[in-house]
């Protein structure tokens, strides 16, 4: 099949390319993009690692084309915060210990900035709700719960 | 000193870049004429392979070559991969071929890899190669295997029997005929997979200019890959490097060499380009290796007051297609049944069984889940049928903290005498059954009954080796700048490894956190390495971190004060400067003190400095460090549906000295949703012909955030006598009593209705199940 353009917004930035209809979302992302913040750990849909934004919903990159998107407003974890700072959130995963390895870490970062902005008050039930969709091996995650509350705390504390 | 770093609750290192998606994992890094594997597998679990029809796809438009085994170099073609841990109980010392000849002998074993120039491509290609196979019978069940007259899992062995062995101790037939009461039970563990989020990865990239061979790969054990690579291309050690980079988890299967890990640095040297295969997650099913299928039948012998007289039995170990990690699970199985008790006499006749399933090595825990479940398991029967409550029972078999160190009787699988280095197990458990509220439970159970509701508590208690050796090793530097370069071949897949050896070593040099350079899982920074398993690198490289820490702080003194012109006891090391009161200036800085190091051209050192600021540690532990722990569990069980809930969970964990316990608790609280999963999640289901049904996440379960709580986390910290530290590893034992304490509680919810479980994972079918079979439903829909 030949291959077709698509133009996509990404983090502010548009970006024009000629790609193969097959190619998803996060391959275009990670590799005609070089953003490898966006990961796959299943590409089937279920762990949530590929989780962007996508006119400003979660989305998985993994089960959506690149030519799909065109025309798309994409955030991915490069873009939540301006380079050499950390969001709110981002830092509240520091301090929270939200992460271990990591390769989860920036698909639970755009599910729970999504939540943040449209629950700006959650329960922790909410947000373990919210988090169904992202799977970590690692934390069992307690300190990604903690963190997300804790964010959705200096968040309405006025922080920034 | 500077700041305390040692034990306190630091933030980790790791984090900055991580958080803003610039991780750099196998699957980030970019070289110039990359070209994409991927690998040609058996869809058959046994079968005899035939011809490749390479030339078939060898033309497709961006195929640049199909390599079969016939392709590889010596000695790898024809070579099976090395026995990574012999023992000589092992009877057919089976390990697999790089690609397979002749026979193939579980789903998915590599046959052929197509290189191509996108991975669209090579994925094309590989599912359009004809290969021809003859399928043959396959065992499917480690039960099945043992029977004679049934298929065998490898064609040209006589037997499926890999290897036996028995360990024992004491007088366990006249423990047995003296006993006032014997329990028997049958118990069964599912395996199931390390499933790291990160699935395996490797690049591989020849430079001809200085003819050196670079591997990245997603390992625990880069040093050991290096060395088993070079063996199999032919290579010299040293025009070999194997790099670990960020990698996405590992719990065990990505410690052992993979036959991908030789393929692809192959494929790249016979085409001159480098080459990148990446799994995917239905290959992570099929080929990453797996962990725990054992069969137990074991047998207590208790005195009228539930002392334990002994234990004996026999145990079944299913090892997959081959034994690439040697004897390790069943072995530290049998010999971590004992525990925390004192156990007198104590005998288990081990089978380990080929099957035709994915090898089996560690998944967190490596055994030892298995053992605590059995040994839980038999002492909560002990408290059921003599009507003691199960912490009781407990109480009275402790092994007491004045007994310590405390010889069991076997010998571990470090090669020495099982003997518990320190510990207060009674403490631990006391400890945990405080925070837990255990006392106040039985009325709040009273309670939820009253309202329908069948909330249970379970128990279970623990002692794991951790820390084994043989070594690991840290390299300190002090740089020109002023920095303080740490090299290890200790690995980070997580664990914050990076942090914790930054916090001791800073708190040896003096200075900042941030001013450490620390390079970790890669060949090139450190001549010696073995890598992350067993929970061994606190104490492995933690302790060497602290050796070269001190003898480096030691050399900054020296130097400092004959530059300052004072004694070595004015000067004080803080914020990268070594400080006098007196002498010549107030301070100098470390980047001044590693230029004055260095020398002046052909000019003599003055006596006693050594060349640089700088010294390499490799610690040998004498023996593992045991860790111990108890956990409790509290469940709700819905009865109609076998759906459990967990409430609360409780943790009291012995890892000795803490280093950061943001980690130890981080470590805790992972394992124990590892547990979760096996416990009632994670089933890895085959066919009666050994085909994988669950190869995806929607098929096999993981616990999600809604599945597990968030841990009170007690630390009981015995101080390990053994190394400098006072540590012990803290990585598994989250996982290790999971299953027994989370069984124990789903059996306590539903005692009144008197059904007993012995197997792990346990679905809501199965709860169901045995709730019918006991006519509960008909009790419960009574009135």
């Amino acid at each position: 099949m030949g291959k077709r353009a698509t133009r996509v917004n990404v983090n502010g930035k548009s970006y024009a390319r000629v790609v193969e209809p097959r190619l998803t979302l996060a391959d275009f992302l990670r590799h005609e993009l070089n953003l490898t913040g966006t990961h796959l750990g299943c590409e089937h849909g279920v762990c949530g690692a590929c989780t962007v934004l996508v006119d400003g919903r979660s989305t998985r990159s993994c089960l959506m084309f690149a030519v799909q998107a065109n025309g798309a407003e994409v955030t991915t974890v490069e873009g939540l915060s301006p380079e050499g700072t950390l969001s709110v959130l981002q830092q509240a995963f520091i301090d929270n210990h939200g992460l271990q390895c990591g390769f989860c870490t920036p698909g639970m970062l755009i599910t729970l900035t999504e939540l943040l902005r449209e629950t700006p008050d959650p329960s922790e039930q909410e947000v373990r709700e919210a988090l169904t969709g992202n799977l970590c091996r690692c934390t069992g995650y307690a300190g990604i719960v903690a963190a997300a509350l804790d964010a959705s705390k200096r968040l309405r504390d006025g922080g920034s | 000193m500077g700041a305390k770093h040692f034990g306190a609750r630091v933030t980790r290192l790791e984090d900055p870049a991580l958080l803003a998606g610039r991780g750099r994992f196998v699957d980030d890094l970019k070289v110039p004429g990359l070209l994409h594997a991927c690998f040609a597998r058996s869809p058959h679990a046994h079968a005899r392979l035939g011809s490749i029809d390479a030339d078939t796809v060898a033309h497709m438009p961006g195929v640049y070559a199909v390599i079969t085994a016939d392709d590889l170099p010596e000695p790898m073609c024809r070579e099976p991969l090395p026995m990574l841990l012999p023992n000589p109980s092992i009877v057919a010392p089976r390990t697999q071929m790089v690609l397979a000849r002749g026979e193939v002998s579980y789903v998915g074993q590599p046959v052929a890899i197509v290189v191509a120039e996108t991975r669209h491509i090579a994925e094309d290609a590989a599912i359009a190669l004809n290969v021809h196979y003859e399928p043959l019978a396959a065992v499917g069940d480690c039960r099945a295997a043992v029977e004679d007259g049934g298929p065998r899992a490898h064609s040209d062995l006589a037997s499926n029997v890999a290897a036996s062995f028995r360990a024992a101790y004491g007088d366990i037939d006249g423990a047995f005929a003296g006993a006032a009461h014997v329990f028997e039970e049958r118990i069964y563990q599912h395996r199931g997979g390390g499933m790291a989020m990160e699935t395996r990865a490797v690049l591989a990239s020849h430079d001809v200019a200085t003819d050196s061979l670079t591997v990245w790969s997603g390992t625990q054990t880069p040093h050991i890959g290096r060395r088993v690579l070079a063996d199999l291309l032919g290579r010299e050690l040293e025009s070999v490097r194997m790099i670990a980079p960020d990698v996405g988890g590992g719990f065990g299967p990505k410690a052992i060499f993979y036959p991908e890990e030789a393929a692809i640095p192959a494929a790249a040297l016979k085409l001159g380009r480098p080459v990148k295969w990446i799994e995917d997650r239905r290959e992570h099913f099929l080929c990453a290796t797996q962990e725990r299928d054992q069969y137990w039948n074991v047998a207590i012998a208790v005195d009228a007051e539930g002392k334990i007289l002994g234990v004996r039995g026999s145990m079944l170990h299913d090892t997959g297609a081959f034994v690439p990690w040697g004897l390790v699970m069943p072995y530290i199985a049998a010999t971590t049944v004992p525990g925390p008790y004192v156990v007198p006499a104590y005998r288990l006749d081990t089978t380990v069984v080929f099957t035709n399933k994915v090898p089996t090595t560690p998944v967190r825990g490596a055994g030892r889940p298995q053992a605590v479940f059995v040994m839980e398991r038999l002492m909560d029967r002990v408290a059921r049928e003599l009507q003691f409550d199960r912490t009781e029972v407990r109480r009275r078999n402790f092994i007491q903290p004045e007994q310590m160190p405390y010889e069991v009787g076997l010998i571990f699988r470090d090669g020495k005498p099982l003997v518990y280095d320190s510990g207060d197990y009674p403490k631990g458990q006391e400890t945990a059954l405080a925070s837990a509220g255990y006392d106040a439970f039985r009325e709040q159970q009273r309670a939820a009954l009253d309202e329908g509701r069948f909330i249970g508590i379970g128990i279970a208690n623990y002692v794991e080796g951790t820390g084994l050796g043989p070594f690991e090793g840290v390299t300190v530097r002090v740089l020109p700048s002023g920095k303080v370069a740490v090299a290890s071949g200790a690995t980070n897949q997580g664990q914050g490894t990076r942090t914790t050896l930054s916090q001791i070593v800073a708190e040896q040099v003096g200075c900042r956190l941030q001013d450490i350079v620390m390079t970790l899982g890669d060949t090139g920074a450190i001549a010696q390495g073995v890598g992350a398993f067993a929970s061994r690198q606190a104490v492995n490289a933690g302790s060497s971190a602290l050796i070269a820490g001190q003898t480096v702080r030691a050399q900054i003194i020296a130097l400092a004060a004959r530059v300052l012109g004072v004694e070595e006891s004015d000067i004080d090391l803080d914020d990268g400067k070594a400080i006098s009161g007196g002498g010549n200036r107030p301070s100098i800085g470390f980047g001044d003190l590693a230029r004055l190091a260095q020398g002046i051209p052909g000019v003599a050192l003055p006596a006693g400095q050594v060349a640089g600021l700088e010294h390499t540690a490799y610690y040998t532990p004498t023996q593992a460090a045991y860790c111990s722990g108890t956990h409790v569990a509290e469940v709700e069980v819905d009865a109609m549906t076998g759906g459990v809930k967990i409430l609360k969970y409780t943790v009291a964990h012995d890892a000795g000295r803490v280093i950061n316990p943001l980690i130890v608790d981080g470590q805790v609280q992972g394992g124990v949703a590892h547990g979760i999963g096996n416990a009632l999640f994670e089933w890895m289901q085959y066919d009666d012909n050994a085909q994988p049904l669950t190869t995806s996440f929607a098929e096999y379960l993981l616990p999600m955030a809604t599945d597990v709580p968030t841990c009170a986390i007690a630390h009981v910290e015995t101080v390990n006598p053994l190394n400098p530290l006072g540590v012990k590893g803290a990585g598994e034992g989250g996982t290790i009593p999971a299953p027994a304490a989370i069984i124990a509680a789903i059996e306590d919810a539903l005692s009144r209705f008197d059904v007993h479980f012995a197997e792990t994972p346990l679905t809501p079918e199965r709860i169901v199940a045995a709730l019918r079979e006991a006519g509960a439903y008909e009790k419960l829909f009574v009135g």
